[in-house]
């Protein structure tokens, strides 16, 4: 600050034109305060519209498996979503891996999309990746679509006994959430 | 409008050109808070206020905008809404606090920008209408600030409902079925929540639309300034920008600090300890009291004890709404030629009892409604209508007023003081 003074007041005409003056310092220094408080502003005002900490609380569920027959699902719900939980038959975990992992839109395979040593357990939401429609298939006597697994009927997207996409519009498999089996019937969901 | 020195808009960019003569919204900001606008060179910190209210009211609108997000006009659940926003939601509890102090935050202001306007005389001739539109933004504001009080449903926000309502039921025959027709019942409840939560949401973009013509009336003659004598030359006046931005700008950076520490210190000291706990249409709390803002026109309502011709309760609230009414009369009440106070030592005088009467009205409204304070305030309301029924017409007749300076720029340069004395003892201008 000193040192700016000292030369404003030594040369003022020939360091007015071309030198930084103290003006100009005070003026950038508090218009960038100013910009910055501003946009510092701009958190609180956007955070406000992501989850609150009451939704966040429901983002783990326990469900208990013990009910679910082989060949049957169920549909529970996990932060608002539906969740298809489906004891898979031998035969559909056989149709499963026969398919060649190569020819699919979004290559996984059963084993990757289920626990170790549970494949029999397919947990995934029941939220077509398409556009977000609930597939059938869950529940007795739905439309399993060609494959045997799920079938949207907002725009005909068809997964197979893997939930996998296998034919349709939509682009991935149907997501699996992080769960963990707590015991050998109870799933921790979140 | 403005002054034939004006600087005109001139874009140099071809798009503006364009754009100016298809919307010419730029030039609309240049000649009203850019370069284009001439103001008084002489303006004091008291003319940033009406900037800070306006700042105020942008502060209010954006943080009740975010939340209404969040929050439910439900009479079950107005309470516990209020309670998630001040817990769950990310940054709730910085967002409602900046709310509510900012509410108070916008009182302040514009009683600060009110009573500069009494000292300098703003309201007189040529800008009565900009003072009657002020008051307009004033009533409305103070409408918006009630209802937005009701609206977390908790004891203070239920009571303050029952006995603001209750006022319209002081008048003769009528008034019961108003007050009905207020709150769509016989005692707060969902329909009072539900339209006052619609009304609180409307009315300030009715203030913001009264302050486009309130700023428009305003700049037909131009601002005024501390010596209250009108602008002759380009000497008078600086443009707005960057000479008026720049000193409203550090301003509305110290006001904020103000508000900071409020909301981040003491962001419940203005409030009440009732108004967390919710609505209970059965028992009211011990000493119920409105915000401090209203305190001054409380006081009033409450100094009516005794019915003379008419019920109390009436006098009261006449007594309260003509204390504001009166304020639309004061540019014929007050008919001396001189605006400002500086210029007038017997109104200044008065001027400052009228600001600690206005004080100690507040003060009483805020207490109990007992010994002293009755008879405080009663003697305060006397004055405060004596002040400006009596002594004001009579002393724009007598005062015997000081000498104006020639003009604003001489007044600069010589230095207010030397201007102000009166004329033969005026010690030369020190430099």
């Amino acid at each position: 600050m000193a040192a700016v003074e000292l030369n404003e007041g030594a040369a003022p005409a020939a360091d007015g034109e071309h030198g930084v003056r103290r003006r100009d310092f005070i003026n950038i220094a508090a218009v960038s305060a100013a910009g910055v408080g501003g946009v510092a502003l701009l958190y609180p005002l956007i955070t406000q519209m992501n989850p609150s900490a009451d939704v966040l609380a429901l983002a783990q569920i326990d469900v208990d498996v013990s009910a679910i027959e082989t060949g049957q699902a169920i549909k529970t719900t996990w932060r608002k979503q539906p969740i298809f939980i489906r004891h898979l038959t031998a035969a559909e975990i056989a149709a499963a891996n026969a398919v060649d992992t190569g020819s699919l839109r979004d290559p996984q395979t059963l084993a990757e999309r289920t626990k170790e040593g549970k494949p029999q357990w397919l947990i995934t939401l029941g939220v077509c990746t398409h556009l977000g429609c609930v597939p059938l298939g869950a529940a007795e006597g739905e439309n399993r679509g060609d494959f045997g697994g799920y079938f949207c009927p907002c725009h005909g997207s068809h997964y197979d006994t893997a939930a996998r996409i296998r034919k349709g519009p939509a682009p991935r498999n149907l997501e699996v959430p992080d769960y963990e089996f707590l015991s050998d019937t109870a799933v921790r969901i979140g | 409008m403005s002054f034939p020195w004006a600087e005109q808009y001139r874009p140099k960019h071809p798009f503006m050109r364009w754009m100016d003569d298809r919307l010419p919204l730029p030039r609309l900001v240049y000649n009203s808070v850019g370069g284009g606008y001439p103001v008084p060179r002489n303006l004091n910190h008291f003319w940033n206020f009406g900037v800070l209210a306006g700042l105020a009211l942008v502060i209010q609108i954006v943080t009740g905008i975010v939340l209404a997000m969040h929050y439910n006009a439900n009479a079950d659940t107005a309470f516990a809404s209020t309670e998630h926003i001040m817990r769950n939601v990310n940054s709730g509890w910085f967002l409602r606090y900046l709310h509510a102090n900012g509410a108070s935050f916008f009182f302040v202001v514009t009683y600060i920008h009110i009573f500069r306007g009494l000292y300098y005389g703003s309201y007189k001739a040529p800008r009565e209408m900009v003072w009657m539109l002020g008051l307009v933004i004033f009533l409305l504001m103070m409408a918006t600030a009630f209802m937005g009080y009701v609206l977390p449903w908790g004891q203070m926000s239920f009571w303050g409902a029952k006995v603001i309502t209750g006022l319209f039921g002081a008048i003769p025959v009528i008034g019961e079925p108003i007050q009905t027709w207020l709150v769509g019942g016989y005692a707060p409840d969902q329909a009072t929540l539900t339209r006052f939560f619609s009304l609180h949401y409307l009315l300030p973009f009715v203030i913001a639309g009264v302050i486009i013509l309130h700023i428009w009336a305003l700049h037909i003659p131009g601002s005024g300034n501390p010596t209250g004598v009108d602008v002759k030359t380009p000497q008078d006046t600086v443009p707005f920008h960057p000479y008026y931005t720049a000193k409203d700008g550090f301003g509305a950076g110290l006001a904020l600090v103000f508000l900071a520490i409020l909301v981040f210190f003491l962001p419940n000291y203005l409030g009440h300890a009732d108004n967390y706990i919710p609505a209970n249409p059965l028992s009211t709390p011990a000493h119920i009291v409105p915000e401090w803002y209203f305190w001054p026109f409380y006081a009033i309502l409450r100094a009516f004890t005794v019915d003379f011709i008419l019920p109390a309760k009436l006098w009261g609230v006449l007594a309260m709404f003509s204390s504001i009414l009166l304020l639309f009369f004061l540019p014929w009440l007050d008919k001396s030629p001189v605006r400002s106070g500086s210029y007038r030592p017997r109104f200044r005088q008065f001027f400052w009892i009228l600001c600690v009467d206005v004080v100690v009205l507040g003060y009483c409204g805020g207490s109990p409604a007992e010994e002293p304070f009755v008879m405080v305030s009663q003697v305060a309301t006397i004055y405060y209508f004596a002040h400006f029924l009596i002594i004001l017409p009579i002393l724009s007749m007598v005062e015997k007023t000081l000498p104006l300076p020639a003009s604003i720029s001489e007044s600069v340069l010589h230095g207010e003081e030397a201007e102000a004395a009166p004329l033969g003892d005026a010690t030369p201008a020190k430099a």
